[in-house]
């Protein structure tokens, strides 16, 4: 059996305790609530915290001896704005070859063809101040790339842009990450970044992984309350607990009594949201048990039956619509 | 005169005190102003003894402040940068000498450097070179008052720019040293230029320390300050003249660093 080419045991004491493996090409898509330990996982593999696990990437390990940031291959980009300010877009670019020992003149033609590729080229003379969030979040992408990093972070690169810019850069991004030979780590917040940018799915929650697959498996049969909602299913422990109930928002019925009809799940409990959602309603319902569902409806359902925050009501949705699977498969 | 405050009228008790303060303190600079010997301002800055204390006053204050840079910007880096054992101790150690008189600073830097000093005998013995009285004792003691000044203005500085920049350069292969040339201190240059203003201007007007270790005498350690006291009582006009020249300084100074400190939030 070969190593994988990414192969991290990262323990950090109360904060961390996870493992993960991807090959190469492999974009590892990292989710989990806040407070997860998605960032300490990243700035774990940057070296930028102490860990005392083992970390092997393309064959080398930075662990044993421990391996400072600026010996890793690594590209960092970080949510939020960490381009030099003092520097120009092409500056900051060329930095990391600069600082590697690459000429003036080879570093700010490679940094300005990185530029280019990223679709910022006319940009390059700028400084950060003078870049939109979508700009800027290329330019820290190139300076990432530029060095041709082994592993490459993306510690939510599209948080705080608009959603449009988001959109654009999600899909930009993916064309190159499909040239890209080393692994990407995604930190995300957004099942669709996940979903359509990930080959691998790690979920993370409590520092510990909670699940692990494709996100494809994953968003099918999420085995965390974070999870389910990020793909926006109800996630329901079986009654005779044995295993998890996943069943979509729509499959929900909602009626003032109780439903008749022994083919359905059912749960007595209260509204306790609306929110519009498409041409209908989405209903947060809390059950007597402290459960929170999700049941999308039309408007006149509501209407109909007089939803409001507070109003009883029973959520019900068929045996078939339900996929049940055991809690750690 | 005032916006009218839609709280209401700001209270006498306030106001009144605040008056006084204001006028407390720009009377006797107006008054240095009208005093000033106008007609024979040019003259009196001919005479030699003058001009050897502008002169003197001028290098030892610019060499202050490079001294300051060439050891208080390492010294603010590992303050703000490094974590050991002691730091907090470090720090209050260093920021002692801007509470202390400046005379009892002339006094330690004698017990230290002096002819008998703790340093100052066996570099004595070692060489045949005694510090005290001379212009070289200018400067040290200048920046023994001034270098605190510095360092805390250029760690605020280092700070505020905060480590996300180095931890990104490092990412990107720089060495610490790589790092600190072409990221941190870039960032922090307004704070390193502010604490060489300071500086500059502590030594400008350092007299305490300076009579005591580097003494009074014309032309290698009679500095402008030194030249006002030693002059005052036979030639007040020459004092206010001099006098006048650091007002003009100082307010140069202020001038400079009007954006960081006279706007209200800008501090550092």
């Amino acid at each position: 059996m070969s190593t994988p080419f990414l192969h991290a045991r990262l323990d950090v004491p109360g904060r961390l305790h996870a493992t993960v493996t991807a090959d190469a090409g492999d974009v590892v898509a990292v989710v989990g609530p806040n407070g997860a330990g998605k960032t300490t996982l990243v700035r774990c593999l940057a070296g930028l915290l102490p860990d005392s696990g083992e970390l092997t990437v393309d064959g080398r390990s930075w662990s044993t001896p421990h391996a400072l940031p600026r010996d890793r291959r690594v590209g960092h980009v970080v949510q939020g704005r960490d381009l030099f300010p003092h520097l120009s877009a092409r500056e900051n670019v060329a930095f990391g070859l600069r600082a590697r020992g690459v000429d003036r003149r080879t570093a700010r033609a490679r940094a300005t063809t990185e530029l280019e590729r990223l679709g910022v080229g006319a940009l390059a003379d700028r400084r950060p101040h003078q870049l939109s969030g979508g700009q800027a979040q290329r330019v820290a992408i190139a300076r990432a790339l530029v060095t041709e990093p082994r592993l490459l972070l993306l510690d939510e690169p599209f948080t705080g842009l608009d959603v449009g810019v988001a959109a654009t850069l999600r899909v930009e991004l993916a064309r190159h990450l499909a040239s890209y030979d080393g692994v990407v780590v995604l930190v995300t917040h957004d099942a669709v970044d996940a979903l359509t940018l990930g080959t691998r799915m790690v979920v993370l929650e409590d520092g510990r992984v909670a699940q692990t697959g494709t996100p494809t498996e994953v968003a099918a049969r999420p085995r965390t309350d974070h999870v389910a909602r990020l793909v926006g299913l109800n996630l329901v422990a079986a009654a005779d607990g044995a295993g998890l109930l996943a069943f979509r928002p729509s499959a929900v019925t909602l009626s003032p009594t109780e439903p008749s009809g022994s083919a359905r799940l059912r749960w007595a409990g209260q509204v306790s949201q609306l929110t519009p959602y498409g041409d209908g309603v989405r209903v947060g319902v809390r059950t007597s048990t402290g459960q929170d569902l999700i049941a999308d409806v039309t408007a006149a359902a509501v209407a109909e039956l007089l939803l409001q925050p507070g109003t009883p009501v029973w959520a019900s949705t068929k045996e078939t619509a339900v996929v049940r699977y055991p809690v750690d498969a | 005169m005032t916006a009218r405050s839609p709280l209401g009228r700001a209270p006498a008790l306030l106001w009144v005190p605040a008056l006084v303060a204001v006028v407390f303190l720009v009377v006797p600079l107006v008054a240095l102003v009208v005093a000033t010997p106008w007609a024979s301002f040019i003259d009196d800055l001919r005479t030699p003894e003058v001009r050897a204390a502008l002169w003197l006053s001028l290098r030892t204050s610019l060499a202050t402040v490079v001294a300051c840079a060439l050891v208080g910007t390492p010294l603010a880096w590992v303050l703000a940068r490094v974590e050991f054992r002691g730091r907090g101790l470090v720090r209050a150690l260093v920021t002692v000498p801007l509470v202390l008189p400046p005379v009892v600073a002339g006094v330690a830097l004698l017990a230290a450097l002096g002819r008998s000093g703790l340093l100052g005998a066996p570099l004595r013995d070692a060489t045949g070179l005694t510090l005290p009285y001379t212009t070289a004792a200018v400067v040290l003691a200048h920046t023994f008052v001034a270098l605190p000044f510095y360092v805390i203005s250029v760690e605020g500085a280092l700070r505020s720019a905060g480590e996300a920049f180095d931890e990104a350069a490092a990412v990107l292969g720089a060495t610490r040293w790589h790092t600190f040339r072409r990221v941190t201190l870039p960032l922090a240059l307004p704070g390193v230029v502010a604490g060489g203003v300071l500086a500059w201007a502590r030594s400008l007007g350092e007299f305490g320390a300076t009579v005591t270790f580097a003494g009074n005498y014309p032309g290698t350690t009679q500095t402008m300050p030194s030249r006002i006291y030693a002059v005052y009582l036979d030639d007040p006009a020459a004092a206010r003249t001099l006098a006048m020249i650091l007002l003009l300084a100082s307010v140069g100074v202020l001038l400079l660093l009007r954006n960081r400190w006279l706007t209200p939030g800008a501090a550092a």
